[in-house]
């Protein structure tokens, strides 16, 4: 084997390590949806978030148009303050949009839905949604549920 | 008989640790040797085919039908839940995490660790490396470096390459023999993926793997007995630490990287 062979091999070897990694990269990782570097940010207090995690989905109309970038309590207020940031070309929500933290499918992640208002003005940097609907936490219902079956027993 | 059998024991254990600090110190000696070695790459070219491109063809098959397999178990387990479009979900997650950097250095410890092991054993053996060193030649700077840097830089392309072929492989089966949508299998994978969080610590893992069975198997070779039994006992130890030292690298890996 003499040396130019040889090198044509590692050089091949080479390539085809690296056009493996990048075939990856492109065809089934989610390398299409980073690279939203900047978007403004926005937040909203719920009363309870449910399974709303760091950097899960912002969505209006079922589209993905930004992220949660922060979870903290408030304790002023004794509700949770989400801080998302949004892609900076979707930049015509009204300052009274409502958000509510929705589930995708039965079972599935839970992501923030947003549905805008009625006023003029559109939400920029730093607004905050006054309208929010909690997520929907099992025990609550079910205990709903129970109470309100007991009422109609007892009427 | 019982304070022989304590003797024996404290005989054994002072061995160990010897060879440990010894394996310590020879992996310092490889990595100040990698700066001589870098001004002759025809040595580098000519490890990198021989660790590399010759492990290429069983990464390749191994790949395939491990992507096969896991591609047709998953469509087994999920279809009764009605879930059958998440079996790329399944094996890429799975190739990417874990299968591709652990089965890569299994098998690259087993076909490239146990040759190079050999390969410095018998110029042990042969006294080739004490013929370097009367000749002013460093041995650990012309004949190991290269040989630790080739494996180490192989392990990451092999499982790259373990990784797309497996993705492949999964394709072929679950779009072409099971029926699945394509455009289902693909898009369900990129939603679920993560870059850096699954490619990347795979990619991580690799390259932990890479330095640990190339360090393991020059080690071997270095220190092994001068004799043709030495030569065999020196490979299998090549082989089993090897194994041993990525399936337990790999569980702590995971518990760093996957645990919140």
């Amino acid at each position: 084997m003499n040396s130019r062979m040889l090198e044509l091999m590692v050089g091949l070897f080479v390539a085809a390590g690296f056009a493996a990694l990048f075939m990856m990269a492109m065809t089934v990782s989610n390398l299409t949806s980073y690279g939203t570097g900047d978007g403004y940010d926005i937040m909203a207090r719920f009363d309870n978030i449910g399974g709303l995690k760091v950097r899960s989905p912002v969505a209006a109309s079922g589209v993905r148009i930004g992220r949660v970038t922060a979870i903290e309590y408030d304790q002023e207020r004794y509700e949770a303050l989400v801080t998302m940031s949004i892609e900076p070309k979707y930049n015509k929500f009204s300052i009274d949009s409502s958000a509510a933290v929705l589930t995708s499918g039965l079972l599935g992640e839970q992501y923030v839905g947003l549905e805008t208002g009625a006023e003029e003005d559109y939400l920029k940097n730093g607004g905050v949604i006054e309208l929010t609907q909690s997520a929907l936490v099992l025990e609550q219902i079910v205990g709903q549920f129970l109470y309100s079956k007991a009422d109609e027993k007892t009427e | 008989m019982l304070l022989g059998s304590i003797e024996k024991l404290g005989r054994v254990t002072l061995s160990s640790v010897q060879r440990l600090g010894r394996g310590n110190i020879f992996l310092l000696q490889v990595l100040a040797g990698l700066s001589g070695m870098l001004r002759r790459p025809s040595l580098l070219i000519k490890q990198l085919y021989s660790v590399g491109v010759q492990t290429l063809i069983i990464i390749i098959v191994a790949g395939l039908f491990v992507g096969m397999v896991m591609g047709l178990q998953s469509y087994y387990a999920l279809v009764d839940f009605g879930a059958e479009d998440s079996v790329s979900v399944m094996v890429v997650l799975s190739l990417l995490r874990e299968l591709s950097p652990v089965v890569t250095a299994l098998l690259f410890a087993g076909r490239a660790g146990s040759a190079l092991t050999a390969e410095i054993g018998l110029m042990k053996a042969t006294e080739q490396l004490s013929g370097m060193e009367m000749m002013a030649v460093n041995p650990v700077e012309r004949v190991v470096a290269p040989r630790f840097l080739a494996g180490f830089i192989s392990m990451p392309l092999l499982t790259a390459i373990f990784s797309a072929v497996g993705v492949m492989g999964a394709y072929l089966v679950a779009v072409e023999l099971l029926g699945l949508d394509s455009g289902a299998f693909w898009s369900q994978a990129q939603a679920k993926v993560d870059l850096y969080d699954d490619l990347g610590n795979g990619m991580i893992k690799s390259l932990v793997f890479g330095f640990v069975v190339a360090w393991i198997a020059v080690f071997e070779g270095y220190d092994c007995i001068p004799t043709s039994e030495g030569l065999g006992q020196a490979t299998t130890r090549t082989v089993v630490y090897s194994s041993l030292a990525i399936l337990g690298l790999d569980f702590i890996l995971t518990a760093l990287m996957f645990g919140k």
